[in-house]
């Protein structure tokens, strides 16, 4: 089953460390197939980017994503600009206290930045949002995301990322809209 | 220790021009001049960092003239060397590319390829270097290209690339494009023992005490090669040179030259092509791609068998040497052939001439990879 994910934020966010880490949880230690591609707004900080994931179980030949089956979404501008060409079912996951979602979407919201300060540094709002995703869509074990995290890094700001992975991961996943993951098949 | 960081054997999450660097540095490469370009520069970023931890030459030239010019400069007193670009710095380099194949210098050059002409679309793909690469420079000339269509390849074809170049006297194009470069992906890399080192045909010492640079001996036609410093009188001209490399320039010498130069890659094609087939057995349509763009194409063959369309796809992992023999035989088989690519027909232009058959075109100008919907319509089409 191929499935196609996008994160997207504004530059400087971490959307595309984001999309690497989770990319290579799941091609290198999770046994599956995964291809990252990224798209950049023009500017060389702010404007929309995203880290685009097709995962599947087998090879993959189209490497980019076409309508995604899940939406992560770390700003206001990301969302708007990204909610159209993600599939109307999508499982969406956002940050809550800088994106409002749409009436109808199943989304998952969690205050990924709010949480990364109370850590000490908002920098790590993206591997807190990548533990609430590990959570929510049951895609890749914690395992296969902390070895990827671990090799990805640099050795002295592992101990924040992690502790921002765990704070994702053991957020309460009981929000808005809970559907299954099987909708987005 | 210093193995250990020139082959990082196990498996990595990398895009293509990293892969492409690995691939270098796994090949033995210790020199790369280069003139950084997008969507290459990776491939310059990464050596840049790399080629010092192991010993070896990472050199930003003044452009890509010059980049040209030290590879060839580098190769010849030994060292695999390599360079990386783009369409337009390709452009700069096909006057030395020339030297290199009249000088019988191995040497590996990459073009990432974006959209094209001129500055074009400097971060989007293109497909549209196909004929520079084949005949961007000046004379009469054989070319090797390959066209990788994943960050694996990238890295395998940079090592067949290197091994080719030596065997054959030879500079070898890696075709890739922007998205093969830019996308991300497993490589594995594996142990240092594994990977192919063909190396350079040396000479033997010679009876008389001389060596002649440009002898051939062999049925191959590839002479022996001699680096700057060894101890051999050594003579390099663009100039028409005879068997001692001192210039000739007779008509007599010149054509026995340049004739050679020709049939020692004609000669050897079926050595240096490569090819991948998929559900060809039974194809009354042919689908041919190359590059990213076969990518598309196997999708969009494996949704129309699904439907039971009788198509097959012909994947040129090779582009130069032509692989003449196989279309020959292939257009026997099939009642249409359709190619896609992302230029305006380059390589479809070569399958009209070398099957006489009428080719289908899915083209596009770059951009954008070709989604595999537009192959399957022009598949459909086909088999209606």
């Amino acid at each position: 089953m191929r499935q196609e994910i996008r994160i997207a934020g504004f530059g400087g966010q971490g959307v595309v460390l984001a999309g690497y880490v989770l990319g290579k949880a799941l091609a290198l230690y999770a046994g599956r197939e995964a291809v990252m591609t990224q798209s950049h707004g023009p500017e060389a900080r702010g404007g929309a980017s995203s880290a685009d994931l097709v995962v599947s179980e087998g090879p993959i030949a189209y490497p980019f994503v076409q309508q995604p089956d899940i939406l992560v979404a770390l700003s206001q501008e990301a969302y708007t600009k990204f909610r159209p060409s993600a599939k109307p079912e999508a499982l969406i996951l956002i940050d809550q206290d800088l994106v409002k979602s749409q009436e109808g979407d199943h989304v998952y919201v969690i205050p990924a930045t709010q949480l990364a300060e109370d850590l000490g540094r908002r920098i790590v709002a993206n591997v807190v949002m990548l533990g609430y995703f590990t959570a929510v869509t049951g895609l890749v074990d914690p395992g296969s995301m902390i070895k990827a995290l671990e090799t990805s890094v640099k050795a002295k700001t592992l101990p924040l990322n992690m502790s921002a992975f765990h704070t994702g991961l053991e957020y309460q996943v009981d929000l808005e809209n809970k559907v299954a993951m099987g909708r987005t098949s | 220790m210093m193995d250990d960081l020139r082959v990082l054997t196990g498996k990595h999450f990398m895009n293509g021009d990293e892969a492409c660097a690995e691939g270098a540095l796994a090949a033995g490469c210790t020199f790369f001049g280069g003139y950084p370009i997008t969507p290459s520069t990776e491939i310059a970023e990464h050596l840049a960092r790399r080629l010092p931890e192991v010993d070896s030459v990472f050199i930003q030239m003044e452009d890509e003239l010059g980049s040209m010019a030290a590879i060839l400069g580098a190769s010849a007193a030994g060292a695999r060397s390599m360079t990386a670009t783009s369409g337009p710095g390709l452009s700069l380099m096909m006057e030395n590319l020339g030297l290199a194949v009249m000088l019988e210098i191995p040497c590996v050059v990459v073009d990432v390829q974006r959209g094209s002409p001129s500055t074009g679309l400097p971060t989007m793909p293109g497909q549209s270097d196909v004929m520079q690469a084949r005949w961007g420079s000046h004379g009469d000339y054989e070319i090797v290209a390959y066209s990788p269509w994943s960050a694996q390849e990238m890295f395998d074809l940079t090592i067949l690339a290197f091994n080719i170049a030596d065997r054959y006297r030879t500079p070898v194009l890696i075709l890739g494009d922007e998205v093969v470069g830019h996308m991300i992906e497993r490589v594995v890399i594996p142990p240092k023992e594994q990977i192919d080192h063909w190396g350079r045909k040396r000479p033997k010492e010679p009876d008389n005490g001389r060596y002649e640079p440009f002898k051939v001996e062999d049925a191959d036609l590839v002479p022996p090669m001699v680096h700057a410093g060894e101890g051999y009188r050594v003579h390099f001209t663009g100039l028409t040179h005879d068997e001692r490399g001192y210039p000739d320039m007779s008509a007599k010498t010149h054509h026995q030259l340049v004739t050679r130069l020709v049939n020692k890659i004609r000669n050897n094609a079926d050595q240096i092509i490569r090819t991948e087939g998929y559900y060809l057995d039974d194809a009354q349509i042919l689908v041919v791609a190359y590059g990213c763009t076969a990518r598309s194409a196997q999708r969009a063959v494996r949704e129309a068998r699904q439907k039971g369309i009788q198509v097959g796809l012909l994947r040129l992992i090779s582009l130069w040497p032509f692989p003449e023999a196989l279309f020959q035989e292939l257009a026997e088989k099939v009642d249409t052939i359709i190619v896609a690519e992302m230029n305006l027909g380059q390589m479809s232009r070569e399958i009209q001439r070398v099957t006489g058959r009428p080719v289908r075109g899915v083209f596009h100008a770059g951009g954008e990879m070709i989604p595999p919907e537009s192959i399957l319509e022009a598949i459909r089409e086909a088999a209606a």
